[in-house]
C-alpha cells in the first residue's frame, strides 16, 4: 500500500504565515468564482504516482483521474474509462475507455497512455521510474496490454475483486517528463501555479468530459499550521479551511459555516500484544473498559467524533460493525476485577510512545493516563519524532503502546489486512487463526454483501480478543465562508473543490 | 552597606513570589494538576479557578505551580552541572596552562559557537527524551560560560603575590586552586550563576515548549505556552500565566543581577 498509514497529521498541525492572495474575494460573476482554501501541509510532489502525504492526495485529487474515481459514499464509479468488466474467475479487469476525454494540454487520453500510466504505478520494467512510490497492491497484476484503441486490459495472477479500488491510480500523458513541475491530467481543474511553502493555484479546465465545475480559479495557500491561518480566517481572507480544532472553528462561526465529517482514521491505543502484560488478553480487556472514550471525543472534537469498538472505522459503512461499538462500555470497577484475576491486583506500568507533532494523539494519550490511574495502572507517555515513530514502532516493533490513527484505502479489506499474523505491518503483533481464516474469506468473496459477512467477522475477533483499545472516528471539522455551499466530505482524504459554488 | 538599589528589591520581590509559589507547589496545590473535567474546558479566571482553566478544564494555578517547581529544580541542577563542571575545568586550565589548556579551551570554543540550545537538542537527539536527559543535556550547554569565565579570573589571579608566595611555601597546587584562589572567584561566579540560572529558566521553557523534557500529562510552563498557542485570542488566560511567570522569574533575576553589580 502506497501511503500505508496517513495519519492525523494534519488534525491541529498546520500552516505558515502570509500570502492571503486577494483571489479570495472573487464572490459569485458569471465566471463562478475563485476560492482561497488554507491549507497545512506543503506538497510532497506535483507527480500523482510520487506523491505519498495524505495532504497532497486530497489536492491532486482535483487535477487527476484514473480509470475509475471516488465519490462521496465511498463508491468507485467509471472517470476515463467508460465501464469495465471483471472476469467471473476475477483474474481479467476489461476497461473500455471513455470517448472525448482530454489531457489538460489538448491531447486525446489514448489507450497507450493508461497502459503507460498503470505500468508506472505498478512498477513495471518498461515504465520503471524510481521515484515512484509503487503501490504494493499492484502486485497481483501479471499483464496490462490494450488490445485496440478503445480497450485496457489488466490481468491477474491470483484472483483479485478489491483490484479496481486501486484504479483511481492517475492516469498522465505516456512520456511526459514534467509532471513534478507542471503537472497534466485530466480532472475538472488544471494545474495553473505553485510556489513552495505559500500556493498552489489551479484553474477550471474548460474541455473536462463531465460536469464543469463551478469556480473559476481554487487558490490552495499554505500554512504552517492552524493557528498562523487563524489571523487570516479572522480577516475573511480563507474560504474554505479544513481541520481545525473545534474550539478554533467555533469563534469563526459568524461569517464561516462550521461542517462536521470523520477523519476516516480507526485512532486507537494500540497495544503491543507481545509485550507482558499484554499478552493477556483480560489485560487488553480491562484496558478497553477503562479507557472513557467519551471523555476523549469530547475533550478532542467536542463530541463530534464517532466511537469505534474494532479495526474499521464507520465511513466504510458496508462492512462497518455497528454492534461492536459498545462492545466494552466505560467501566473502572469491572476492569479492576479483570486486572485482579489476571493477577494485576496491583496494576502496573506501561509506556505510551506518541509522534510529538500530532497533538490530537498526543491529547488523547494524556486523557487516557488519567483514565488508567483510576484502575491502579500507571501509563507514561513518551513523545517522539514521527520519523522515529515510524521507525521504531511501526517497523521496528519496539513499543508497549501507542495511540495513533490508521486510514486505509476504500478497498474493504484494506484496513484489516493489518491484523493477518504474518502481515508485514501487523505492528500490534496480533495473532488469531480464526481471523487468518475470515480474512481469506473476505477478500475471496465475489460480491460486497459476501465480504461484509467475513470482515464483521473480522471485527469480532478483533473485539473479542481485544486487539487494542478502539477509540474513535475523530471529528474532522472544517469551516467554509457563508455564501459558499458544495462542500462534500468523503469517506478517504479528498478535498473535492468541484461542486463547490457561491450561492446564487 | 550601600543601601539596595530599587531595581534589585523589585527583583526579589518578583524572584520571591514565583518562588514561593514554586515550593507550595512541591507539596501541594489547589486541584490535582492532572485533574480533568470537561464541563470545565477553557473557561475564564474565576473565584474556584483564579488563573482559569486549560482545554483540559484542568486548573491553571495549580498546574502554574508545579509547572514553576520543575522549572526551578531543572534550572538548579543545569546550574549546578554547569557550574562545577565549567568552575573546575575552568580553574584548572587557567592554573596549569599548557596543551591541555590550548586542546580543552578549543573544544570549549567549538561549543560556544554553538547556540546552547542547539548543544542541548542534539544531546536529546542522541540520548532521548525525558526529564534527566534535559538536565544533563542543559547541563553540558552550560559548561563553556562558566569555563570562560572562571579560567580569565584564574588567568588573573595566578599572577597575583599570593599566590606566587603560596608556590614559594610549596604549596599543593590542587589546595592552591581550590582551597586558596578559587573563594576569590566567588563574587565572579555569583553572578555568572544568577545569569545563568535566568538563562536556564528561558532555556528549559524553550525546550519544553518544543516538546523536549517535561512529558505530559505533567505540567511544564513551557508546554503551557506552546499548547495554550492555539487558544490565545479565545483563552487568552492559558498562555498569560505560564508567560507571566517566566517573566517575572528572569526579568526578576536580572534585576538582582544588575542590582548586584552596580553595588560592587
Amino acid at each position: 500500500m502506497k501511503k500505508f498509514l496517513f495519519l492525523v497529521t494534519l488534525m491541529s498541525l498546520s500552516v505558515l504565515y502570509g500570502c492571503s492572495n486577494a483571489t479570495g474575494k472573487g464572490g459569485a460573476g458569471s465566471d463562478g468564482g475563485n476560492v482561497v482554501v488554507g491549507i497545512t501541509q506543503d506538497l510532497d510532489s506535483l507527480d500523482p504516482h510520487v506523491a505519498v502525504a495524505a495532504g497532497t492526495d486530497e489536492i491532486l485529487f482535483n487535477i487527476f483521474e484514473g480509470l475509475v474515481k471516488v465519490d462521496e459514499y465511498g463508491n468507485v464509479n467509471p472517470a476515463v474509462a467508460e465501464s469495465y468488466v471483471l472476469s467471473d474467475d476475477a483474474m481479467k479487469y476489461t476497461f473500455t475507455l471513455r470517448d472525448n476525454v482530454l489531457f489538460h494540454n489538448g491531447d486525446a487520453v489514448k489507450a497507450e497512455d493508461v497502459v503507460y500510466s498503470l505500468k508506472r504505478c505498478a512498477g513495471f520494467q518498461d515504465a520503471y521510474d524510481p521515484s515512484v512510490s509503487v503501490e504494493s497492491a499492484f502486485s497481483v497484476i501479471s499483464e496490462i496490454y490494450s488490445p485496440d484503441e478503445k480497450t485496457v486490459v489488466i490481468e491477474l495472477n491470483t484472483a483479485n475483486t478489491e483490484l479496481i479500488y486501486y484504479l483511481t491510480c492517475a492516469i498522465i500523458p505516456k512520456g511526459y517528463d514534467k509532471q513534478a513541475t507542471d503537472p497534466i491530467g485530466t480532472g475538472p481543474f488544471k494545474f495553473s501555479s505553485y510556489t513552495p511553502l505559500k500556493s498552489f493555484v489551479m484553474e477550471r479546465f474548460e474541455d473536462y468530459w463531465g460536469t464543469k465545475p463551478a469556480l473559476q480559479k481554487v487558490t490552495f495557500n499554505i500554512y504552517a499550521n492552524s493557528d498562523a491561518a487563524l489571523p487570516e480566517l479572522m480577516a475573511g481572507n480563507i474560504d474554505i479551511m479544513t481541520a481545525l480544532e473545534n474550539d478554533v472553528a467555533a469563534q469563526l462561526k459568524d461569517n464561516y459555516n462550521i461542517e462536521y465529517a470523520n477523519y476516516n482514521l480507526v485512532q486507537a491505543l494500540f497495544l503491543n500484544n507481545d509485550f507482558e502484560p499484554f499478552k493477556n488478553p483480560d489485560v487488553r480487556k480491562a484496558l478497553c473498559m477503562a479507557v472513557d472514550r467519551d471523555q476523549i471525543n469530547n475533550m478532542i472534537s467536542d463530541g463530534h467524533g464517532s466511537l469505534i469498538g474494532s479495526g474499521v472505522f464507520p465511513g466504510l459503512s458496508a462492512i462497518f460493525a455497528k454492534d461492536l461499538v459498545n462492545y466494552y462500555p466505560y467501566d473502572p470497577d469491572a476492569a479492576k476485577e479483570l486486572l485482579k484475576n489476571a493477577g494485576y491486583a496491583d496494576g502496573f506500568s506501561f509506556t505510551i510512545t506518541i509522534p510529538s507533532s500530532y497533538t490530537p494523539h498526543v491529547h488523547s494519550g494524556e486523557v487516557i493516563v488519567e483514565n488508567l490511574k483510576k484502575i491502579g495502572v500507571t501509563a507514561k507517555i513518551e513523545l517522539i519524532e514521527w520519523s522515529s515513530w515510524l521507525t521504531d514502532v511501526y517497523q521496528g516493533r519496539k513499543y508497549e503502546a501507542t495511540v495513533i490513527g490508521l486510514d486505509a484505502n476504500l478497498a474493504p479489506g484494506d484496513i484489516l489486512k493489518r491484523y493477518r499474523s504474518t502481515a508485514k505491518n501487523n505492528f500490534i503483533n496480533f495473532t488469531s487463526e480464526a481471523f487468518d481464516t475470515a480474512y481469506a474469506n473476505g477478500i475471496n468473496a465475489k460480491t460486497i454483501d459476501e465480504k461484509a459477512v467475513y470482515y464483521k467477522e473480522c471485527q469480532k475477533i478483533l473485539t473479542e480478543n481485544a486487539a487494542s483499545v478502539y477509540i474513535q472516528d475523530p471529528a474532522q471539522i472544517t469551516v467554509v465562508k457563508k455564501g459558499l455551499t458544495g462542500y462534500t466530505p468523503y469517506p478517504v482524504y479528498v478535498l473535492d473543490m468541484s461542486k463547490i459554488h457561491y450561492e446564487k | 552597606m550601600k543601601k539596595r538599589p530599587a531595581s534589585e528589591i523589585v527583583g526579589i520581590v518578583m524572584v520571591s513570589f514565583v518562588v514561593v509559589l514554586a515550593i507550595v507547589g512541591l507539596f501541594w496545590t489547589p486541584y490535582d494538576v492532572n485533574a480533568m473535567d470537561y464541563t470545565l474546558k477553557n473557561s475564564a479566571p474565576s473565584f474556584s479557578h483564579p488563573f482559569g482553566t486549560d482545554n483540559f478544564g484542568r486548573d491553571i494555578l495549580s498546574r502554574v505551580m508545579q509547572g514553576a517547581s520543575s522549572s526551578f529544580v531543572i534550572a538548579t541542577l543545569t546550574v549546578a552541572i554547569g557550574a562545577v563542571v565549567g568552575t573546575v575545568i575552568g580553574a584548572l586550565t587557567g592554573y596549569f596552562g599548557g596543551a591541555a589548556d590550548a586542546v580543552l579551551m578549543r573544544v570549549n570554543d567549538a561549543l560556544a559557537a554553538f547556540p546552547g540550545v542547539l548543544i542541548a537538542l542534539v544531546i536529546i537527539a542522541v540520548m532521548g527524551n525525558g526529564r534527566t536527559n534535559l538536565i544533563i543535556a542543559l547541563g553540558i550547554a552550560f559548561i563553556p560560560s562558566f569555563v570562560r569565565v572562571v579560567r580569565g579570573e584564574m588567568l588573573v589571579q595566578k599572577e597575583l603575590d599570593y599566590v606566587k608566595n603560596l608556590k614559594l611555601m610549596r604549596a599543593g597546587s590542587l589546595r592552591t586552586v581550590f582551597i586558596d584562589i578559587l573563594p576569590n572567584l566567588s563574587t565572579v561566579l555569583r553572578s555568572s550563576i544568577l545569569i545563568g540560572f535566568q538563562n536556564a529558566v528561558l532555556s528549559e521553557a524553550g525546550m519544553s515548549y518544543l516538546g523536549l523534557g517535561v512529558t505530559p500529562p505533567d505540567p511544564s510552563l513551557g508546554r503551557m505556552l506552546s499548547e495554550a498557542q492555539s487558544y490565545m485570542i479565545f483563552a487568552p488566560w492559558y498562555a498569560i500565566a505560564p508567560g507571566v511567570m517566566i517573566l517575572m522569574l528572569t526579568l526578576g533575576l536580572g534585576f538582582v543581577s544588575h542590582g548586584r553589580e552596580e553595588k560592587r
